[in-house]
């Protein structure tokens, strides 16, 4: 049996998605099932005077109507963090509740929601609710919302302010701001995107009065904590009388982690009405409501000597986290930024001062990367501006910074300004191997020539840092987590030795079902297709903390490391017996155990019949091969890497357009090298979307202009050159398989490379900063401003 | 994403569909390809109370010649029109402006007499047609009449088609021999629609201009014939600096559209540059 960890294994899962056999949630019916349609405001801030429902309710085949009035008792979806203010003050967390019943705070918000036995008819019914809305000013952006006279957003949060928050050492970065020879600022914003996977979000709620047992059918990353936050902090029902299935999951992006109003109303309803009953949305909807990401206003400065070391970062931002906290916003800009904002280098000095506000908009939440990116944009965008400031090659200028290679065995980890240690890094070597991939030396005789010509070439770089593999519980618990975040994995080996894997991760995109299988065959040394995996729903899994954070494999597949563990350590008893040696003579490789330096020998399949049919049996030793196991982590794991992106701008209309694309990366070990790579290649993709295209435009009334896939721009494979990725392996030394993660790499490190490219390619134009998305207009506009 | 409900009809013929039209009253709707109308349906941006299918027509979708013109069926698709040999050998900015429609699936299934009645400002059929000096043909209760395409685009999806009329036929001569033609298109990059497309057919000889016709779409709120700039560079020289030069005039006077992709003076900025682009390519 050849090894299979490291293979690029083609995906399992594959050919049910690619016949179009997948099962989502929209593909469930349910007997009796009715439909939801859910009324939204058309406003970002109104009061509602009143609704009346009495000709939808009246419609042959409408079931019910509900307002916010008809739900009493509960309060709304909770966050699942909190941040308190810096002087101590607890965070202002105002409810979030199911249907509103007084105002409307986001164009979006729920407003009523109609039952028919057809989804035609319950969006026919909802034409026939007439809402009297009091139109109220509103304010979309983060500065504003904070400004003395905004209006609020909740009327018991003064100024807007959901938390402050402050990180690293402000004396000592004053101080070292003051001994700088030179300070590069930088003023910039950090765009909200829209998350728009493929599958919009679908739920499904299912009340058994005979049972009284709940289901619950949704579109979610995390059924477990859906479940855990549905029942103890929403609903109130009980947890072991609800059973949540995650199915096929067409995509996330982090926008599927949280709970949300839809899935308790769902089970509400259900309950309400005695039927199940679906509400699925549809695009308009998914813009609206679906939490975004992003969305930072930031003031940087970095200092240096006349040397080029940097001396000290000091950052003040403006968070906007929407209209309500979303399941996991008050940690997206602090703990998973600031926390971040040492990068790869040595910076002896870092302060953030940082204000999370409330704004009539959607929430924002994670979103691929979350927090990590805007970390990341920060550092590289003012690294390469300080660069041109000191008239140093923008290579040299980080080269000079990095820290030096670790291996967190014989060296101990790095101990960040910021609070992070880092486990284990050899950064200079994804950089060298990045410019040498690039040939960067032939590029800017390349650059050169095509400027002779009247060309525009630009050069980016970004090198990257993310603290992946979330997270362990108690130090996550320390700064406010309201949650655990290990992962439970039970690895079921059936009596002809075939073996099912039960995860508490959750695939919506990640391969689980081929990687899982890989390192389970591995191990045991047996088939490919004879391991399954299950994951997605509550009653087949102990528990789960879902997937997103880069953790699926640290710490799922850790879990499943240890279930592993015991079922090859309970093997060896039973193979000892059998084989009449003492264990400690056995080793099990291959798919069998042998006593060493003979042939004799038993196989993985011969021992698992054992197992159940326990004729011929060790004492003491229970029948069965079930082992469950939960893993909790002992540090954050640190993916990084390096990125070069090559741009032309066209001079005449201003659209840039990407010539090459160079990523390193290192991820640690690497199970199956191919979907790495897949992975690698759509998150590069999501960071040049928003470089270059993405970007939720809201008016000064609030009002998202561009909700549509007709006016919001995602990125399209004609966008894009064929990435050239390749990868330095410094192993996790954390954790059993050694590493650290790889679904956000790409978005982190893509972002910042193309905006320094095309700064790059404008060099002669003298222009400090060009707004994100770089759309056509605004890199033209700059070149006519910078002339 | 769900429509209101309608009546369906599917007739025949054109009398047919003419009929069920006047029988249908006002709110009813024709259904060509369906890729404007469907979408905006189901936005409940449009709720006709019944939908005319002119899918059933077999006489509406042909390409071929008749006499010294290119005739094109309204019920041809877009793939029909870029796949058609007549089209490429004497239309190369039809072929360039089709295959920038949409994508594969909107080729095949969007028509070209479904395009031009449903008059987007940003489309890029009517822009190749007042270039290349086509007649579209239409046929109501009181007969068939032929309108020149820069006269057919009226306003913002507003069109000389009169209630109760339908579009038979697009009528395009074949240009003279030594006529080159070009569209050039800067792409709305969500939609694909055009934020600026020109269209030019130009006769030059010696490296002179000796008659052209240019098209613009994507600039205003209707496509147009931009004489002024076919005036600045008819019997110039084609040299880089006499198309620049006249390129400056072009979409002057116009009221020029403006949006979060292109401001108005970036737009008519855009209407400049590729005026230019297109003249060399029709060069």
């Amino acid at each position: 049996m050849a090894s299979l960890i490291g293979k690029p294994v083609k995906r399992v899962e594959d050919k049910r998605f690619i016949t179009g056999k997948g099962r989502y949630t929209d593909d469930i019916v349910l007997p009796g099932m009715v439909y939801a349609y859910i009324i939204r405001s058309p406003y970002a801030h109104a009061r509602i005077n009143s609704i009346d429902t009495s000709a939808a309710t009246a419609m042959d085949g409408v079931v019910a109507v509900f307002t916010g009035k008809d739900i009493t008792g509960i309060t709304g979806v909770p966050t699942g963090w909190q941040v308190n203010f810096k002087n101590g003050d607890t965070m202002k967390e105002p409810p979030h509740p199911l249907i509103v019943a007084d105002k409307v705070r986001h164009m979006g918000d729920n407003v009523a929601v109609v039952i028919a036995t057809s989804k035609e008819l319950a969006r026919d019914a909802a034409d026939m609710v007439e809402v009297d809305y009091e139109e109220l000013d509103a304010v979309a952006d983060a500065v504003k919302a904070v400004a003395a006279g905004a209006p609020l957003v909740h009327d018991d949060v003064p100024n807007n302010i959901a938390f402050d928050f402050e990180l690293g050492d402000k004396a000592k970065t004053d101080e070292m701001m003051a001994k700088a020879d030179h300070i590069t600022t930088l003023e910039f914003t950090n765009q909200r995107i829209i998350p728009n996977a493929i599958e919009p979000r679908c739920a499904i709620g299912d009340y058994n009065s005979a049972t009284d047992r709940y289901t619950l059918y949704t579109t979610s990353q995390n059924p477990h904590l859906t479940r855990l936050l549905m029942c103890a902090f929403v609903l109130g029902i009980p947890e072991h009388k609800v059973r949540v299935v995650s199915p096929d999951v067409g995509g996330g992006f982090g926008s599927k982690i949280f709970h949300y109003t839809e899935e308790a109303l769902m089970i509400w309803i259900s309950q309400r009405i005695g039927r199940p009953v679906k509400w699925n949305s549809d695009r308009s909807e998914a813009f609206m409501t679906d939490a975004h990401g992003r969305d930072h206003i930031t003031k940087a400065e970095l200092g240096l000597d006349s040397e080029g070391n940097f001396l000290a970062l000091r950052i003040n931002t403006h968070a906007n986290l929407g209209a309500y906290l979303s399941t996991f916003a008050p940690c997206v800009p602090t703990y998973l930024h600031a926390t971040l904002l040492q990068g790869l280098y040595t910076t002896p000095a870092i302060y953030i001062d940082l204000t999370a506000a409330f704004t009539h908009t959607t929430p924002v939440d994670a979103l691929r990367g979350a927090g990590r990116p805007e970390a990341t944009f920060l550092l590289e965008r003012i690294i390469e501006n300080a660069a041109r400031e000191i008239g140093m090659d923008p290579t040299e200028l980080r080269r000079k910074n990095l820290i030096p290679p670790f291996d967190g065995v014989n060296e101990p980890g790095y101990q960040t300004q910021v609070a992070l240690q880092y486990d284990s890094g050899n950064y200079e070597a994804v950089l060298d191997k990045a410019l040498d991939m690039f040939d960067y030396k032939g590029f800017r005789e390349r650059q050169k020539a095509a400027k002779a010509e009247g060309k525009l070439l630009g050069v980016g770089f970004s090198t990257y840092i993310e603290a992946c593999g979330i997270a362990p519980s108690a130090v996550v618990g320390a700064l406010g987590a309201r949650a655990g975040l290990y992962e439970s994995a039970q690895v079921r080996v059936q009596p002809t030795g075939k073996v099912s894997v039960y995860t508490g991760s959750h695939s919506h995109g990640q391969g689980h079902e081929t990687t899982f299988a890989q390192i389970v065959a591995d191990k045991f040394g047996i088939n490919l297709e004879d391991v399954e995996v299950v994951h997605g729903d509550s009653e087949a899994v102990a528990f789960g903390m879902g997937t997103y954070g880069s953790r699926s494999l640290a710490v799922g597949g850790s879990a499943i490391m240890k279930s592993i563990d015991k079922v090859i350590q309970k093997g060896a008893k039973i193979a000892a017996h059998k084989l009449e040696a003492n264990e400690d003579d056995l080793e099990f490789a291959n798919g069998a155990w042998t006593v060493k330096g003979t042939d004799k020998s038993i196989g993985f399949g011969d021992i698992a019949l054992t197992a159940y049919v326990p004729h011929d049996y060790p004492a003491g030793v229970e029948p069965g091969m079930d082992f469950a196991s939960f893993y909790d982590p002992t540090n954050f794991t640190y993916p990084f890497g390096a990125h070069i992106a090559e741009v032309e701008v066209d001079k005449d209309t201003g659209k840039v357009k990407i010539v090459r694309y160079v990523a390193v990366d290192d991820v640690g070990n690497v199970i199956n090298p191919m979907i790495v790579d897949g992975q690698l290649h759509g998150g590069i993709a999501h960071g040049i979307g928003q470089a270059l295209l993405e970007g939720a435009i809201y008016d000064d009334d609030g009002q998202l202009i561009n909700g549509s896939f007709m006016d919001y721009t995602m990125p399209r494979a004609d966008d894009l050159p064929s990435f050239e990725v390749d990868r330095t392996v410094t192993p996790c030394p954390h954790n059993p398989l050694g590493v650290k993660g790889a679904g956000e790499a790409g978005t982190i490190a893509s972002t910042p490379a193309i905006v320094n490219a095309v700064l790059d390619a404008l060099s002669d134009y003298g222009i400090k900063d060009i707004k994100m998305p770089l759309t056509p207009e605004r890199v033209w506009r700059a070149m006519q401003n910078g002339k | 994403m769900i429509p209101s409900s309608f009546a369906y009809h599917k007739p025949s013929t054109v009398d047919e569909a003419i009929q069920m039209l006047q029988d249908a009253g006002e709110d009813a709707k024709l259904l060509a390809g369906g890729h404007s109308l469907i979408p905006a349906m189901k936005l409940r941006m449009n709720s006709p109370s019944a939908l005319i299918d002119l899918r059933g027509i077999s006489g509406l979708r042909y390409i071929r010649q008749e006499g010294n013109a290119i005739a094109i069926g309204a019920a041809s698709t877009h793939h029909d029109i870029i796949d058609s040999n007549l089209v490429q050998s004497h239309l190369a900015m039809m072929v360039q402006a089709g295959s920038q429609i949409g994508d594969i699936q909107v080729r095949n299934m969007g028509t070209i007499g479904g395009s031009i009645a449903h008059a987007d400002p940003a489309a890029d059929w009517p822009a190749c047609l007042i270039a290349a000096d086509a007649s579209i043909e239409m046929k109501g209760p009181n007969g068939t009449r032929t309108v020149a395409a820069e006269d057919f685009f009226l306003g913002l999806y507003y069109t000389a088609l009169e209630e109760g009329e339908i579009i038979t036929e697009v009528k395009i001569p074949i240009p003279a021999p030594g006529t080159k033609s070009s569209y050039v298109k800067f792409h709305q990059p969500a939609s694909r629609f055009a934020i600026v497309g020109c269209a030019v057919m130009m006769k030059s000889s010696g490296g002179t201009c000796q008659s052209i016709r240019v098209g613009f779409t994507g600039v205003s709120d209707m496509a147009f014939r931009d004489t002024d700039l076919e005036d600045a560079i008819r019997g110039k020289e084609l040299s880089a600096a006499n198309v620049e030069a006249a390129s400056q005039v072009a979409a002057a006077g116009k009221d020029i559209l403006g949006d979060h992709f292109a401001s108005t003076d970036y737009r008519l900025h855009l209407a400049r540059v590729f005026a230019a682009r297109a003249i060399h390519a029709a060069s």
